[in-house]
């Protein structure tokens, strides 16, 4: 079973959370953006092996959301940050955008 | 005027089964009758926490995973970081909501009356840890979890909020009504290996 800390109620099994997608993809403005782009933000994702930014929320808890990095090949998650900040350094992260 | 239908438990239907439940070690009771409000106050807003506080009769939990009992004899569990249930007798319920609501007037809050939304159960005796770690996967273990210890987990698959009371040790778990008859029915079948006889 995968552990997940979460930000405020520690340790706790993966059941008790939603998986909320990759994160860091921000809404684009629909009125400037063309159907290439909205498809973009719609559907294209980063799908990396090994660390991934992503988006979790305490579902059976405290129903919070945060951000982890979590290495696709382990499923090991690297570390948890707060929701509207940058992602961080992980070891071994390999630098990319968005 | 019509008089207001008297509450009526979710358990009711299951009075029988939880009084015979006389398991040797380990007893059910239906204590589903509470005032129960949800608030939610920002935490920043310390003058806010004072006046709930002042009402209350005690502080409200900061530390995540707790529980608080006050002097006025309010129950007050910890939700989330702005979100607390607070708790009290049922025929104090009334008379909780208006001071409540009242003392943070102007202030940005949110009281939410959620008395009929929930069951609770007390889960209580020498053996009542063993019936929940049948269908819990969080750490009961007295180094983990102690009296006003309280968390918001799955229990039986259940969402429940799960609160120690004493060390004997007793738990109150609240759950939502749609889930209550189901859960009380696990507990019951939990339990029945501690039978006597
Ligand atoms: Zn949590």
């Amino acid at each position: 079973m995968l552990w997940i800390d979460c930000p405020w109620c520690g340790a706790r099994p993966e059941s008790e959370f939603r998986y909320g997608g990759e994160a860091h993809i921000a809404r684009p403005d629909p009125a400037t953006t063309d159907d290439a782009g909205w498809g973009d933000y719609l559907f294209m994702r980063s799908n990396p092996k090994g660390v991934h930014a992503e988006r979790w929320m305490h579902r059976e808890g405290c129903r919070r959301w945060f951000n982890a990095l979590r290495d696709t090949v382990s499923n090991d998650v690297l570390t948890i940050y707060p929701m509207g900040t940058p992602r961080p350094d992980a070891p071994g992260d390999e630098a990319e955008g968005g | 005027m019509a008089e207001a239908p008297a509450p009526r438990s979710p358990l009711a239907g299951l009075a029988d089964a939880l009084a015979g439940a006389r398991a040797d070690g380990v007893t059910l009771t239906d204590r589903s009758a509470r005032a129960r409000f949800n608030l939610r106050i920002d935490p920043k807003d310390v003058e806010a926490l004072t006046a709930a506080g002042a009402i209350l009769g005690g502080s409200l939990p900061r530390t995540p995973n707790t529980a608080a009992t006050t002097v006025n004899g309010k129950i007050l569990l910890w939700l989330g970081p702005d979100e607390w249930l607070v708790t009290g007798p049922a025929e104090e319920g009334a008379q909780l909501d208006d001071t409540l609501r009242g003392r943070l007037d102007g202030r940005h809050h949110a009281l939410t009356d959620v008395s009929a939304m929930y069951a609770t159960l007390a889960l209580s005796g020498p053996r009542a840890r063993e019936v929940l770690m049948k269908g819990c996967r969080l750490d009961l273990h007295p180094r983990a979890f102690k009296p006003n210890t309280c968390v918001q987990t799955a229990l039986a698959k259940a969402n429940v909020i799960l609160h120690q009371t004493d060390d004997t040790p007793s738990y109150e778990i609240t759950v939502r009504n749609s889930f209550s008859v189901y859960l009380a029915t696990w507990l019951l079948d939990a339990m029945a290996e501690y039978r006597q006889g």
